[in-house]
């Protein structure tokens, strides 16, 4: 019940070396690859590159094709207004949800603001948002 | 001042003749008491008897680390278990650590050629000695702590680490004399700078014994100048017994016991004896050992023999500066560590491609840092970047376990660190010293 608010998220490990970003980028763009929104997480000595694609599939075995470590995770997104606080509510409807995130980013364009999320149980964690009214979004509403 | 100057002086004539019968004795005993020299000497089909000279030592087999690998933990002992009275433990260069045995006579031998070396470098009664090598398996730290006891000097047993506290009780207890790695003597004098210690107005450091790892010339005349010190050079590994020979006061070359034991240098490639003035491989025969003898041990150092009369007075044969390796072994912060040993700990992790991998070491601020690159496997990636935090303290404390040195680890992905045909370079040794 909960599968299509299950959203693609390809992760990709970005070593520590200069112009790795760059060759990744550039690979994404040789497999015609369309990032709706991305976040980079960075540590000592390396990064995870996070990404919602177009088709992730497609994506998925095109880059491991090309020898880059790539990893699907089901993740969540729901709306953001984009003005000041919107952040806020909506962190405040998932811990009144009572769901730990794992990581989270927010991207927005022109039109809408989204906030993707990962949980450790992204199906159960869905069932509560939707429970409590919050609005989740489907893979074709981002 | 000599400590045992009947030895340390006695003619050279004299010296060959008690290294031929002690050669000669040792030879015999092998022969009959020991299976592993027996078959060893058998198979390099030479008898007791084939030995008739002290040149003769050249038709002896030469032993090996791979030797004490082979038979660990004790098989090559010579001597009944009762009469072991200590152990001392050093890195393999696989999975098994090398591990030396002392009888009491060992550690006797062992503690008067320090105390002949630490008198040639004028320590004594008189002095207050900072042993800041490792204690406890390490040879450095006990050796010295022996050695400096026995010329009467008041040992303070440091250890390594908490150098500030080092530097209080070396002023508190106006310490004279140090032995360390030169590495440290070198981040100390940083430290103490830091702390506004002046060494020479504030400490009564007079003499420093530094070795447990290569250094130059340069870093003497830096350390001699920033911290108006003298500073000799100390040779010893734990196969041989441990640190055991030093330079004089005329700081041109090593003095190595006649008595004790006895050099040779040969070409690595051909195995072929190398006279005194040609560099080669430094081959050591101890001619005293009683729980673990090494006839013609490798020790894979680079060096040339000195047969001229010292200055000092000394008849012994001196080395040179150590100039290099024969092998790939590395030595961070006065530990040895061989890349095969960092393989076989990266091949037990399946996580990991373990079979490729890169070292590099680097010295910053006087210390010596080892970084080894890794290739994870697709499989262990994951989104989070705590499961990959944990992934890479797990394999930095694996190889922390194995070499007994801290190791910074970093992810690479797969195939992306070089290939190699032919012999690999995994090793990128960035120090200078
Ligand atoms: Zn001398």
């Amino acid at each position: 019940m909960t599968e299509k608010y299950m959203i693609k998220q390809l992760s990709i490990f970005i070593n520590n070396e200069p112009g790795r970003l760059a060759q990744i980028a550039a690979a994404l763009k040789e497999c015609n690859i369309n990032m709706k929104a991305f976040n980079i997480a960075e540590s000592s000595g390396f990064g995870v590159l996070r990404a919602i694609v177009d088709d992730p599939g497609r994506a998925y075995r095109e880059l491991s094709k090309k020898g880059i470590i790539v990893k699907e995770t089901n993740v969540i997104a729901i709306p953001m207004t984009d003005r000041p606080g919107g952040l806020l509510e909506v962190a405040k409807v998932i811990g009144d949800a009572n769901i730990n995130i794992e990581y989270g980013y927010a991207y927005s364009d022109k039109n809408k603001a989204s906030f993707f999320f990962r949980v450790d149980d992204a199906s159960a964690a869905v069932s509560k948002l939707l429970a409590v009214g919050m609005r989740v979004l489907t893979e074709t509403e981002i | 001042m000599y400590w045992n100057q009947k030895t340390e002086c006695m003619p050279e004539g004299k010296l060959k003749k008690l290294q031929y019968k002690s050669l000669k004795r040792l030879v015999n005993d092998l022969y009959s008491f020991s299976a592993f020299y027996h078959d060893k000497m058998k198979a390099a089909g030479v008898r007791p008897s084939d030995i008739r000279s002290l040149s003769d030592i050249s038709k002896l087999p030469f032993m090996n680390k791979s030797d004490l690998r082979d038979n660990y933990p004790t098989k090559m002992f010579t001597a009944p278990g009762k009469d072991v009275v200590r152990y001392h433990v050093s890195s393999g260069t696989t999975g098994k650590p090398t591990l030396v045995g002392y009888t009491k006579n060992d550690i006797e031998f062992w503690t008067e050629s320090l105390a002949r070396a630490l008198t040639s470098v004028g320590i004594g009664s008189d002095d207050v000695m900072q042993v800041s090598y490792g204690y406890g398996l390490f040879t450095g730290g006990l050796g010295l702590h022996y050695g400096a006891e026995r010329v009467g000097a008041t040992v303070l047993p440091t250890s390594t680490g908490s150098t500030e506290r080092q530097l209080e009780l070396m002023m508190d207890l106006d310490v004279t004399a140090i032995a360390c790695t030169p590495s440290y003597l070198v981040y100390m004098g940083g430290v103490a700078k830091k702390m506004g210690i002046d060494f020479q107005r504030d400490t009564r450091l007079r003499k420093a014994v530094l070795g447990a790892e290569p250094w130059s010339e340069n870093m003497r005349q830096h350390i001699e100048n920033e911290l108006g010190i003298q500073a000799y050079d100390i040779y010893g590994t734990s196969e041989i017994s441990g640190p055991m020979f030093t330079e004089c006061t005329e700081k041109k070359g090593i003095h190595i016991w006649s008595d004790v034991c006895l050099v040779e240098t040969i070409d690595p490639d051909t195995e072929e004896s190398l006279g005194p003035g040609q560099e080669g491989e430094l081959v050591i025969t101890v001619l005293k050992k009683e729980a673990m003898p090494m006839i013609r041990y490798r020790i894979k150092d680079l060096t040339t023999i000195i047969e001229d009369k010292c200055a000092c007075g000394r008849t012994s044969p001196r080395i040179k500066r150590i100039t290099g390796r024969t092998d790939d072994m590395l030595i961070i912060r006065g530990i040895n560590v061989f890349p095969s040993q960092v393989e076989h700990t990266l091949l037990q992790i399946p996580q990991i491609n373990g079979g490729q991998y890169m070292i590099t070491v680097d010295r910053i601020d006087s210390l010596d840092y080892m970084t080894v690159q890794v290739e994870m496997r697709p499989e262990a990636f994951s989104d989070k970047i705590d499961d990959m935090l944990k992934l890479k303290k797990h394999i930095s404390s694996e190889l922390k376990r194995y070499l007994n040195i801290a190791v910074e680890v970093e992810l690479a992905a797969p195939d992306s660190l070089p290939r190699f045909e032919g012999k690999a370079k995994r090793v990128k040794d960035r120090r200078k010293l």
